[in-house]
């Protein structure tokens, strides 16, 4: 029986997009669903009660959330196609550690860069680059986090690159100025169709955050 | 507390867990290891001095718990749990089943960006505040009691990764009696609170848990002189 695989989505969420990433690189078909948040589908409120938020892949009909439980759940199912974690149980520990880690500082720290003003704002850049710059030395002379293959710490870091612009723009600094070796890495991932299919376009997020800021009265 | 010994399965191994006693993240390491018969040894650690070791082996976070294993460390407490499941196979606490793992992924996630944060909340506030964090949790609570349903336990028969995660609720229940509020109570959540006594009756579970009295005490001056709320 065919599989049936839909993804409902934000088209600027870079959690969704990481979702898009692991699909196309295991060469997956699937129905893509856009959802306003503003008005989520009945179908997404059934399928993640709990948190009602987006991504939601829905596997014959079972709901899968958070992305980077869907994302394992994705490399476990097609398992034979483009391994994204390792098989060493000490490497898997590792990648999921650094996974933890993007989840917990880039978004709450991004999202602070293009919220605030002032001091909050420069505090919020300064983190954010030091954070960077602890994966940049993670990732060392590697091509991937994942070694020589691309693998899900880069998955899992790879979406926000699309946010880069904006978080540029909105804090006055150059990313690729402060990490140059991160920004050759997101360049070598784009190279990937599965990657470069899956991002948003960087103006297209500067143009949704304008108008995030204008609904959130900033500046 | 500190007991070296070695494996002697196919080869000599050393395992250290860095803790804390009253620490919701080194016990469910502790469990972990124990529920697969691992031996360990244990270093508790003191935050407010934290050992060089600790800063070796966790240099990103410097939290524990960190799982030291032939000398090669790992740290956070959900990938811990996932690395000893993958490395000791026996008595498995994760399901096989893709699905089945990334529904006790979710949940046990939900313990820790939900549930934690909110009991933690709970104790720091007071009055109004208090009472609005309280329904927070029993919203959370009644969450849980659908996940669990007519299940022994969140892992089916025995203990598995989300009832591990889950011991965040007894620190709830700790700091309920200790700052005298009603939270969870068998009255209000019947099918958790059954689960909550398998729990803390489990042979392995009950092992791991922090001394009740020193715990209690603990709560007490750590978030102590809020108002109690009913």
């Amino acid at each position: 029986m065919a599989d049936e695989i839909i993804l409902l989505d934000f088209w600027p969420s870079m959690f969704g997009m990481r979702v898009k990433v692991a699909l196309a690189e295991k060469g997956l078909e699937y129905e893509f669903r856009e959802e306003d948040l503003r008005n989520k589908s009945p179908l997404l409120l059934e399928m993640n009660p709990v948190h009602k938020k987006i991504p939601v892949l829905i596997h014959n009909g079972k709901p899968i959330c958070e992305s980077l439980i869907i994302v394992q759940y994705i490399d476990e199912v097609w398992k034979d196609k483009s391994p994204l974690l390792p098989s060493d149980p000490y490497q898997r520990a590792q990648a999921r550690f650094w996974a933890d880690y993007i989840d917990k500082k880039i978004f709450e720290l991004g999202r602070k860069i293009w919220t605030t003003k002032g001091e909050d704002q420069e505090a919020a850049k300064k983190e954010f680059i030091e954070c960077l710059k602890l994966l940049e030395g993670e990732l060392g002379e590697k091509p991937y986090f994942g070694g020589e293959n691309f693998g899900f710490v880069d998955v899992a870091l790879v979406t926000f690159s699309c946010w880069f612009y904006a978080y540029e723009t909105f804090g006055n600094f150059s990313i690729e100025a402060e990490c140059p070796k991160l920004i050759a890495w997101t360049k070598r991932c784009m190279e990937r169709e599965s990657v470069s299919s899956s991002l948003a376009d960087p103006h297209k997020v500067h143009g949704f955050v304008v108008v995030l800021r204008k609904k959130f009265g900033i500046e | 507390m500190a007991a070296i010994s070695l494996q002697t399965e196919t080869m000599a191994e050393e395992v250290k867990l860095f803790g804390t006693w009253a620490s919701v993240f080194s016990r469910r390491i502790e469990v972990a290891l124990k529920l697969k018969g691992v031996q360990f040894e244990y270093i508790e650690e003191n935050l407010s001095n934290k050992s060089p070791a600790l800063l070796k082996y966790n240099p990103l976070h410097k939290k524990i718990p960190v799982l030291v294993h032939n000398g090669k460390p790992v740290a956070e407490s959900l990938v811990i749990l996932e690395y000893i499941d993958e490395t000791w196979k026996h008595n498995p606490i994760l399901p096989t089943d893709p699905y089945e793992k990334a529904m006790a992924r979710f949940w046990a996630k939900y313990m820790d960006d939900k549930l934690l944060p909110a009991a933690i909340k709970v104790a720091m506030s007071k009055g109004e505040e208090q009472k609005g964090v309280i329904e927070e949790i029993q919203k959370q609570l009644k969450t849980l009691e659908s996940e669990l349903k007519e299940k022994k336990f969140f892992g089916g028969e025995s203990l598995g990764f989300v009832d591990i995660a889950a011991n965040t609720i007894v620190w709830l229940v700790v700091a309920q009696e200790a700052l005298g509020m009603e939270i969870l109570t068998e009255e209000k959540f019947p099918v958790l609170h059954g689960w909550y006594q398998r729990l803390v009756d489990d042979a392995v579970f009950k092992e791991c848990m922090p001394p009740r009295e020193q715990h209690l005490s603990f709560v007490k001056v750590r978030f102590g002189s809020s108002t109690p709320s009913k």
